[in-house]
């Protein structure tokens, strides 16, 4: 039982590790595309926003999703239009607590696959969900 | 891959009518998403998830993009899965795997199974005559259907087992391999076997008389008579002596056929009169036409150009016959919805059986029959009324003798249909010439035409006619009914018009139910 709570307390470990790391890559390759991060792993009541960038006179609300592998499809795949919609309900909550924000605010969702022996490789979709 | 544009055609069915669809992908930057647009229904509406599992198994996924199709014009319903494979197409062209321009002006068809196995559909025939009318070329179809993609005429048909072969073979186009076209399937000129003989029928001179004139003249015919004695055995034999159709007629059959029957039904073009019995607690859809969704075909359409046989014919709903009462004078059903209105055709000859009384025996002295007064007089006026106006020809058919058994066997339908065929052409000859063009039948001919010049017969010749009129027997329609099957007897015996003795033999054969009342 113990080696088996530990076993799957490791795998999680392991996915958060992953996913944080995904998101450090991400943070890095908006940076080096002339964005501004303004905050990261942002949460409220309706969870959590993953980096929250400027661009230009655009908020961005980024999701990051990780994987490593296709073999439950591609990264940005998992983002329903469901969790889109839940994204957008985000932005609104962080524009309304954070104040001040008067230009359009974007969607974005950066898939991350990083399949073994292989460099990571970045999907950037922008605007989802309108 | 790049976001880029593909287009391929299909065919949308309402009815008979074919329109020509342009499908169109578009693959833009977007979440993973496959939309269908243009009014798909339900089943069309699916096709994306069958698309993209299809497209996964032949090798070329759809790429995870937003995907949107369009089905153009979108004010014509597009209904079934006939159009995975063109949305495959359009999708995959789109996506770069297919080369845009080699699929743009070819017609898809087929359903996609999620193995990418291509399933047959229905209604191939009468979308491929319509692609082939608007100019298209080239048709891709599911294997099951080829046959009766074939027997379109200046189409090349291409019979795909799979999306995987579809793939490979523009592929290998784009590389200057024509694309393969399938194998005739269907032997077109088949001589058609009739297993079932006018010589099988035993005695009954009469109701051959009756059959003979109603092949000729196209008249409708009541055969009355107690069970057992051959009504329907003739009626089965009425196509063997009707003349065969012509190609037209025998698509327009097939056409009717690949929208009613089972997929891959239509293997070739039989030339045979199609011969259409339902039973008598059909329903007025199954006889019309109808069904939700889908206006499918009913019986009097799929005897078109053939015959329409209604056995024990009082046993029918009343509201079920009132519906044959349109078809029969214009040659067409018109099913309406709310949405829609579909129009099939239905100039079939139509032959009713009836028996005496509910229990059959009510023939000779009727000693045997248990119906009581009341059960015979409603029984027969179930089918009185406008719906035996329009039938010219009713004939008594009375048991057979044992003395007939032994008789040489009855005239082949050969011979007869040799007969009708030379008085069906003598008929065409004068009609024409008389510019009826909207009439070569003497069935179909109005009543005014016979009842002036330059076809009003001698007045030695209609005197038992007239005098039946006079003295109230027939009525006027009646009357011209009787000239109606005068003339079809007079081109039976070669005569240039009809004589005494054709227009006694027609007014026998309208006074039948005098006999059998």
């Amino acid at each position: 039982m113990t080696s088996a709570g530990e076993r799957a307390a490791g795998a999680v470990s392991a996915r958060m590790a992953l996913g944080r790391y995904g998101e450090e890559l991400v943070a890095r390759y908006l940076r080096e595309r002339g964005m501004e991060v303004v905050a990261r792993n942002w949460r409220c009541e309706h969870g959590e926003i993953d980096i929250v960038a400027r661009d230009g006179p655009c908020l961005v609300v980024c999701e990051v999703k990780t994987r490593r592998g296709t073999a439950f499809g591609d990264p940005v795949e998992a983002v329903t239009v469901a969790k889109a919609m839940r994204l957008r309900r985000l932005a609104g909550a962080y524009v309304r607590e954070q104040g001040g924000h008067r230009g359009p605010v974007r969607v974005d969702v950066v898939g991350v696959l990083c399949e073994d022996g292989r460099p990571p490789v970045l999907r950037h979709v922008r605007g989802v969900g309108s | 891959m790049s976001a880029g544009l593909g287009r391929t055609r299909s065919v949308a069915l309402s009815g008979l009518d074919g329109t020509l669809v342009d499908v169109e992908a578009h693959i833009g930057q977007g979440l993973p998403h496959f939309s269908v647009g243009g009014l798909p229904d339900a089943a069309c509406a699916q096709a994306p998830d069958r698309v993209r599992a299809a497209a996964g198994n032949a090798g070329t996924p759809v790429p995870p993009h937003r995907v949107t199709v369009n089905l153009s014009p979108a004010s014509i319903p597009k209904r079934g899965a006939g159009f995975d494979l063109p949305i495959a197409v359009a999708v995959l062209a789109a996506a770069g795997v297919l080369r845009p321009a080699l699929v743009e002006d070819v017609v898809h068809l087929g359903e996609l199974a999620l193995d990418g196995r291509l399933r047959g559909v229905r209604g191939v025939l009468p979308a491929v005559l319509e692609a082939t009318r608007r100019g298209v070329r080239h048709v891709v179809v599911p294997l099951e259907n080829v046959a009766e993609a074939q027997l379109v005429d200046d189409v090349h048909v291409h019979a795909a087992r799979s999306l995987a072969d579809v793939i490979g073979w523009y592929r290998a186009a784009a590389d200057g391999t024509p694309v393969p076209v399938a194998e005739v399937r269907t032997d077109d000129d088949a001589p058609t076997q009739h297993r079932a003989d006018l010589a099988d029928v035993v005695g009954q001179p009469e109701a051959r008389v009756a059959l003979e004139l109603s092949a000729t003249g196209g008249h409708h015919l009541l055969m009355n008579g107690p069970p057992g004695v051959g009504k329907t055995m003739l009626a089965e034999r009425l196509v063997t002596i009707l003349p065969p159709l012509t190609r037209e007629q025998a698509l327009e059959t097939h056409a009717i056929r690949s929208l009613a029957g089972h997929v891959g039904e239509v293997t070739r073009l039989d030339r045979t009169p199609p011969f259409v019995a339902p039973h008598h607690s059909t329903s007025v859809a199954a006889l019309a036409g109808g069904g939700s969704g889908v206006v499918v075909p009913g019986a009097i359409s799929r005897a078109h150009h053939g015959v329409l046989f209604l056995d024990e014919a009082p046993e029918f709903k009343g509201t079920v016959l009132q519906t044959l009462r349109q078809p029969l004078e214009s040659g067409e059903v018109v099913i309406a919805r709310a949405r829609q209105s579909v129009r099939y055709p239905a100039r079939f000859l139509l032959v009713l059986a009836a028996n005496p009384c509910p229990c059959g025996r009510s023939y000779g002295k009727a000693i045997d029959c248990t119906c009581t007064s009341t059960e015979i007089r409603g029984y027969a006026s179930r089918l009185s009324g406008p719906l035996l106006d329009r039938v010219d020809l009713q004939v008594h058919v009375p048991p057979v003798r044992r003395s007939a058994i032994g008789d040489e066997v009855g005239e082949p339908s050969a011979a007869v249909a040799g007969r009708v065929a030379a008085a069906r052409e003598v008929q065409r000859e004068r009609w024409r010439a008389s510019g009826g063009a909207r009439w070569l039948l003497n069935g179909l001919v109005p009543g005014h035409v016979l009842r002036r010049p330059p076809f009003r017969l001698p007045g030695h010749v209609t005197a038992d006619i007239d005098r039946s009129l006079d003295t109230g027997r027939i009525t006027l329609r009646g009357y011209d009914r009787v000239l109606r099957v005068a003339w079809s007897a007079a081109d039976l015996a070669g005569h240039e018009s009809p004589s005494r003795d054709d227009v006694a033999t027609a007014l026998v054969l309208r006074r039948g139910e005098a006999v059998a009342a």
